[in-house]
């Protein structure tokens, strides 16, 4: 891969980006395993995890080749502090109930779904390929996340009303996921990056969709929205996840199994 | 018999170690054989990004083509183009048919759409009743669903389009 130096730091910040997202939400998705509610949720989300992890493994693993340091993508996820992973707060929000967790991944799910679409016509070959791969994926834990989101809203008094107070408390950190900076416009003057911003539309009439057929209402574009994880700022509960995943790798190094 | 093709027969001892009845070729997930001077290359794709299998298709790969005497193999993985389960052969549909998993019909519109609604409707692997309802998207592996048959009472397993 022939890069100048500020495509190829650009582009490993990108992929971070991309990789950090899913790890950490695959990472969030696996604490319900053993602790579902039924068994074929536990069964769904534990294979959702499994998806998310893989398809970090992909971003980070090209990530660690476009440095050229020689980091693999374990070296990625286990070595690197809170400050260096780039991933949206959204998926570090703790699972809270089901519910919770299925407007959190219904609200990701969405984004990926279009993120993934449009990153299939990226210049850089192998990133495309990565996204293709996703995309199939993506679909499938769309479709489950949005049907539980339907069935939730729409169900009980009480079900309706937790996934309610899910998505008012959630809503603040949805603006993140379409703000673009240097680093995304300068890849997407390349054709490498996908605009984040150009996302937006089309989400807000997916989710709308869902969110109002689900007999949910719509928080109002009012009220504070918080920026700034693609730049290293995170809320309190990133440490902690990456403790509980990093502590093992770090405390026993040549650990195999 | 052309040394490729003696190649990719040998490769038909390695199965899917989830869907034990079928092996690499048929499922599409051997995408080349290369013959260069030096080396052996095969080109393999996964299934699901985060098949747990793939690593020990790799071994098995490594394993067989060294029994069968084949030096200085190369297994390498690509993305592009994504698999699909319209890759799998006639013969691995019957095979899958008869193992109690319904097959995956060709991938349509509705595969493709993340809101279809209405369920799809699915073909009972044993008494081919219509009569069928998902249980769940998710099965006990990735390239799974859920269904069960409401005429013959059986749970059923369904291998998924993508
Ligand atoms: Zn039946």
């Amino acid at each position: 891969m022939k890069l100048d130096k500020q495509t190829q730091s650009d582009l490993f910040d990108y992929l971070l980006r991309l990789g950090d997202d899913r790890l950490i939400l695959g990472h969030r998705v696996s604490e319900w395993c053993g602790h579902g509610p039924i068994l074929e949720e536990d069964i769904a989300l534990s294979n959702i995890a499994l998806d998310l992890i893989g398809q970090s493994i992909n971003f980070l693993s090209l990530a660690g080749k476009v440095e050229g340091q020689g980091r693999t993508e374990d070296d990625l996820a286990y070595h690197r502090d809170a400050l260096d992973f780039k991933n949206l707060m959204l998926v570090e929000q703790p699972n809270g109930d089901f519910g919770f967790t299925m407007v959190r991944q219904f609200l990701f799910d969405a984004y990926s779904l279009l993120l993934m679409e449009a990153l299939q016509a990226s210049e850089l070959k192998e990133l495309a390929a990565i996204a293709g791969k996703a995309l199939k994926e993506v679909r499938y834990h769309l479709r489950h996340s949005s049907q539980w989101v339907l069935r939730l809203g729409d169900g009980t008094e009480e079900s309706h009303r937790r996934v309610q107070n899910a998505l008012d408390d959630l809503w603040m950190y949805t603006r993140e996921m379409f703000e673009s900076d240097e680093v995304e416009q300068r890849l997407v003057q390349k054709g490498i990056a996908v605009d984040s911003t150009s996302l937006k539309s089309g989400w807000e009439s997916m989710v709308f969709q869902i969110l109002k057929q689900a007999t949910l209402e719509i928080p109002g574009e009012q009220g504070y929205y918080s920026s700034g994880s693609r730049q290293g700022i995170h809320t309190e509960h990133l440490g902690y996840i990456l403790a509980d995943m990093q502590f093992l790798p770090r405390a026993y190094p040549d650990a195999k199994w | 018999m052309k040394k490729e093709e003696q190649i990719i027969q040998a490769l038909r001892q390695v199965k899917d170690p989830e869907v034990p009845v079928l092996d690499i070729v048929e499922m599409g997930i051997v995408r080349g054989v290369e013959i260069t001077e030096s080396q052996i290359i095969i080109t393999i794709t996964p299934t699901y990004t985060g098949c747990p299998a793939m690593r020990v298709i790799e071994e098995e790969i490594n394993q067989v083509l060294k029994t069968e005497g084949y030096e200085n193999v190369e297994v390498k993985t690509v993305l592009f183009p994504a698999w699909t389960t319209d890759w799998l052969t006639e013969e691995a549909r019957l095979k899958l048919k008869a193992y109690g998993i319904a097959p995956p019909e060709k991938v349509n519109e509705v595969d493709l759409n993340p809101f279809n609604w209405e369920e799809k409707k699915v073909a009972c692997p044993f008494c081919e009743s219509m009569n069928t309802s998902l249980t769940s998207q998710f099965g006990s592996t990735a390239c799974k669903a859920l269904y069960y048959c409401n005429n013959c009472q059986q749970p059923f397993e369904h291998f998924k389009c993508i």
